[in-house]
C-alpha cells in the first residue's frame, strides 16, 4: 500500500503565547533564585561552608523537623476534613454543591491580616476556644503555640485539598460502585476496592499542595505561633532582614527547595505508579460518549 | 445440506445450572412523583428463561431491573428468588450477575483482575480462580487478554470482559442493562449471537433491559413491555406482534396503521363513514365494553389496486392516496392518505404494486383475519 509522503509539520507558533509568562518567570523567579544560590556557596570563592552550618548549628534542624512535623499535621488534618467534603460535594445536586465551594474558598478572599487576626481573636487566653476547652478543664491557650498555627493553617490550605480531591471524585463513575456490590462487595468493601483506588490521584496532589506550602507559611506562624517554636520561613525571614545573613539564607532556602522537588518527584511516582490521574481522567471521557 | 456448527462438539467450559424463578409480586416503586416510577408490576420469570423488560425511557423497566438487583429498595411489594423472598436482602448477598450499559469495568485493574473479583470476594482458592478467569475468558473469546487494562479494549470487547466477570461466579441469574446500548449496530449484532450463545451454554435465567424493539425481538423468550411503570403485555416475540392487546404494543412493535374506531358491535366496527367487518377472535380482551378501540394493520398485510381495481371477496377495502413512497432496501413501502385524508398509512409494496405511481388513488385492502382489534 503507497504511504502518504512524508510532510514535514511547520513549527506550530502556539509556544510564541508562552514567551510572556516564562520572561516573568525569568525576572522574578530564576534570576533571584541563581543569585542568592550563587550567594550561598560563597559566590566567586566557592565554599560550602554555609550548607555545613545547617546541619551543625543546631537550630536550624531543629526548625526544619518541626516545619515538616507542622506541614504534615496539616496536611493531614485537611485531608481528613477535605475527603469526606469533597465527596459530599459529588453528591449534592449542582445549588448545594455551588455553596459548599464559596464556603471552603471564602478563607481565599478573605485578607490574609484579617484571617490571622480573627484567628488571634478566637485562639487568645479567654477567647471562645480557650473558654470552649476549659469547660473540660483543659486550660490549654492555642494562640501563640504550634498547635494553633496548625489549625489556623489547615483551614487557609483547606481549599488546595478540597478543589484537586473534588475534581478527581467527581470523575469516579459511581455505576462502578454499583458494579461492585453487585458482585458480592459490602458497600465499604465497594468503595475501598473501588472507589478509593481510583480517588488515589486527587489525593496525591492534595498532599503535595498542601504539604509543599505548608512548607512555606510565613505570616500565620509570625502572628499566632512564637518565636521559640518558628518555623522554617521565619528562620529566613530572621537571616535576611535582621542577622542580614544572606549566604546562610540562600543555603537554607535552597535546601527547603531541594526537599520540597524531592518530595514532589517522589509523591508523583507513588500516584503515577497506576496512572491514578490518568485513570481517573480516562474514565471521564467514557462517561461523557 | 447438513449444518454444522463449531461449537456444538465443544463441552460447555461452566457445569450448565437450572435457573432461577424469579417473581415479582405487585412490586412499586414510588419517588414521591406525580406516578410511581414502577406501579404494581407482577411477573414470573421461568428458569432459565430469557426475559426483556422493553420499553420507552422512563417507562419503569431500568428501575424494575435495579429493584431485582437490589440498587433500588421497594416501596411495596416482594421479589423471590426461586421461592426466597429476597425484597430485603442487600444487593451483595443476592448473588445476581449484572451488565451495565457503560460496562463498568473496574478501570485500575486489568481484565483478569476484573473477572476475578466477584471470586476473590467469595474467598476462593487462588488455584480455582485462576482456573475459572481463564475458563470464562474463553467462553467469551478473550483468551490472552488477561494482562490488559480495560481502557486498552474496544467497546466490544470491554463488554465481553463484563460479562464474563457477570457469570464467572454462577450468578443465580444475569441481569443485563441495556449492555448493547453503546456500540455500532454491526458490533450490537454480533454480540446478540454471542449473549444468545452463552444463554444456551450457562442454562441461566437472562433478564435484560432495552428500549430497542428489535433487539428484544431478536433475543428474548419472552417480552414484557413496560408502559409507565406498568407491564402492558407480555409474550413471546410472536405473540406481542401478531396479537397486540393494546396500541401501545401495536405501535411499539414494529408498524401498525392505526385506524381508531368510533364504534365495535355485531361484528362490525365503525371508522369514519365506514362499517368494516370484525371477527371477534381479532378482538383482544383488554377492549373493554364501551371503552375505545382501534383497529391496526400491519404494513405488510396490507395490499393496494389501482383505483378502479377488484378487492377479493370478504376483504375490508379503504380508498387511499399514494403519498409517498420509501426505498426500504429489499422492498419499497407505500405512505397513504387513507379515508378523508386524515389518516396516514404504510404498505409494503409486492412486485405488481411497484407500477403504482405518487398521487395515485388506489383502493387499500387486507383480509379480514389479519387485523386486530386492540384496546385504544
Amino acid at each position: 500500500m503507497a504511504r502518504a509522503p512524508k510532510r514535514w509539520r511547520t513549527p506550530s507558533p502556539h509556544w510564541l503565547f508562552l514567551v510572556p509568562a516564562l520572561a516573568l518567570l525569568t525576572a522574578i523567579l530564576l534570576v533571584p533564585l541563581v543569585n542568592s544560590v550563587y550567594r550561598s556557596v560563597g559566590r566567586s570563592d566557592f565554599t560550602l561552608e554555609h550548607y555545613a552550618t545547617l546541619f551543625t548549628d543546631g537550630v536550624t534542624l531543629k526548625v526544619l523537623l518541626r516545619t515538616a512535623t507542622t506541614a504534615a499535621m496539616v496536611t493531614l488534618i485537611a485531608f481528613l476534613l477535605g475527603y469526606p467534603y469533597a465527596y459530599v460535594m459529588t453528591r449534592v445536586g449542582p445549588r448545594l454543591r455551588g455553596i459548599l465551594l464559596v464556603i471552603v474558598l471564602i478563607p481565599f478572599w478573605t485578607s490574609v491580616m484579617a484571617r490571622n487576626f480573627a484567628w488571634i481573636v478566637i485562639l487568645q487566653r479567654n477567647g471562645p476556644v480557650h473558654s470552649f476547652l476549659k469547660l473540660f478543664g483543659l486550660d490549654v491557650v492555642l494562640y501563640g503555640s504550634v498547635a494553633g498555627v496548625t489549625v489556623a493553617m489547615s483551614q487557609v490550605l483547606l481549599p488546595f485539598m478540597v478543589l484537586p480531591l473534588f475534581s478527581a471524585l467527581s470523575g469516579i463513575d459511581r455505576r462502578l460502585l454499583l458494579a461492585a456490590r453487585g458482585l458480592g462487595s459490602h458497600p465499604l468493601k465497594a468503595f475501598w476496592k473501588v472507589y478509593w483506588p481510583l480517588s488515589r490521584g486527587g489525593v496525591v496532589a492534595g498532599l503535595i499542595l498542601v504539604f509543599t506550602l505548608s512548607l512555606g507559611f510565613y505570616v500565620t506562624p509570625a502572628l499566632l505561633g512564637t518565636p521559640k517554636e518558628s518555623l522554617v520561613a521565619q528562620l529566613l525571614g530572621q537571616r535576611t532582614t535582621q542577622l542580614l545573613d544572606f549566604a546562610g539564607a540562600g543555603a537554607l532556602g535552597f535546601l527547603v527547595l531541594v526537599i520540597t522537588l524531592v518530595l514532589v518527584a517522589w509523591a508523583n511516582r507513588f500516584g503515577g505508579t497506576i496512572s491514578a490521574i490518568g485513570v481517573v481522567a480516562a474514565s471521564r471521557t467514557k462517561d461523557r460518549t | 445440506m447438513s449444518v454444522t456448527t463449531s461449537h456444538a462438539a465443544a463441552p460447555a467450559p461452566l457445569p450448565p445450572r437450572a435457573g432461577t424463578r424469579i417473581r415479582l409480586a405487585n412490586v412499586t416503586k414510588d419517588y414521591g412523583l406525580a406516578v410511581p416510577a414502577v406501579d404494581d408490576v407482577s411477573l414470573t420469570i421461568e428458569p432459565g428463561e430469557f426475559m426483556t423488560l422493553l420499553g420507552p425511557s422512563g417507562s419503569g423497566k431500568t428501575t424494575t431491573l435495579n429493584l431485582i438487583a437490589g440498587f433500588e429498595t421497594l416501596t411495596a411489594g416482594t421479589i423471590s428468588l426461586n421461592g426466597a423472598d429476597v425484597s430485603e436482602l442487600p444487593s451483595h448477598k443476592r448473588n445476581l450477575g449484572m451488565l451495565f450499559q457503560n460496562y463498568a469495568l473496574f478501570p485500575h485493574m486489568t481484565v483478569a483482575q476484573n473477572v476475578a473479583y466477584p471470586l476473590r470476594e467469595r474467598k476462593l482458592p487462588k488455584a480455582d480462580i485462576t482456573r475459572k478467569v481463564a475458563e470464562v475468558l474463553d467462553l467469551v473469546q478473550l483468551t490472552g487478554r488477561d494482562g490488559h487494562f480495560p481502557a486498552q479494549l474496544s467497546g466490544g470487547q470491554q463488554q465481553r470482559v463484563a460479562l464474563a466477570r457477570a457469570i464467572v461466579f454462577g450468578p443465580k441469574a444475569l441481569l443485563l442493562d441495556e449492555p448493547l446500548g453503546a456500540l455500532d449496530r454491526n458490533l450490537r449484532a454480533t454480540l446478540q449471537l454471542e449473549i444468545r450463545r452463552i444463554h444456551r451454554e450457562v442454562g441461566s435465567t437472562f433478564v435484560f433491559v432495552t428500549h430497542d424493539q428489535e433487539e428484544a425481538m431478536n433475543l428474548s423468550d419472552r417480552i414484557a413491555l413496560f408502559n409507565n411503570g406498568r407491564i402492558e403485555q407480555v409474550g413471546t416475540p410472536e405473540a406481542l406482534y401478531q396479537s397486540p392487546e393494546t396500541l401501545f404494543t401495536a405501535r411499539f412493535l414494529g408498524d401498525s396503521n392505526v385506524f381508531e374506531l368510533s364504534r365495535v358491535a355485531e361484528g362490525t366496527g365503525t371508522w369514519e363513514d365506514q362499517t368494516w367487518p370484525v371477527d371477534s377472535r381479532t378482538v383482544s380482551p383488554r377492549v373493554g365494553a364501551g371503552g375505545r378501540s382501534a383497529l391496526v394493520v400491519r404494513p405488510e398485510d396490507v395490499r393496494l389496486v389501482a383505483g378502479d381495481g377488484v378487492v377479493p371477496p370478504g376483504a375490508t377495502s379503504v380508498p387511499a392516496t399514494i403519498r409517498d413512497i420509501e426505498y426500504m432496501g429489499a422492498y419499497r413501502t407505500a405512505v397513504l392518505s387513507l379515508g378523508r385524508g386524515n389518516a396516514v398509512g404504510r404498505a409494503r409494496l409486492d412486485a405488481t404494486e411497484s407500477k403504482l405511481g405518487i398521487g395515485q388513488p388506489v383502493l387499500a385492502w387486507w383480509l379480514v383475519e389479519r387485523q386486530r382489534i386492540v384496546a385504544a
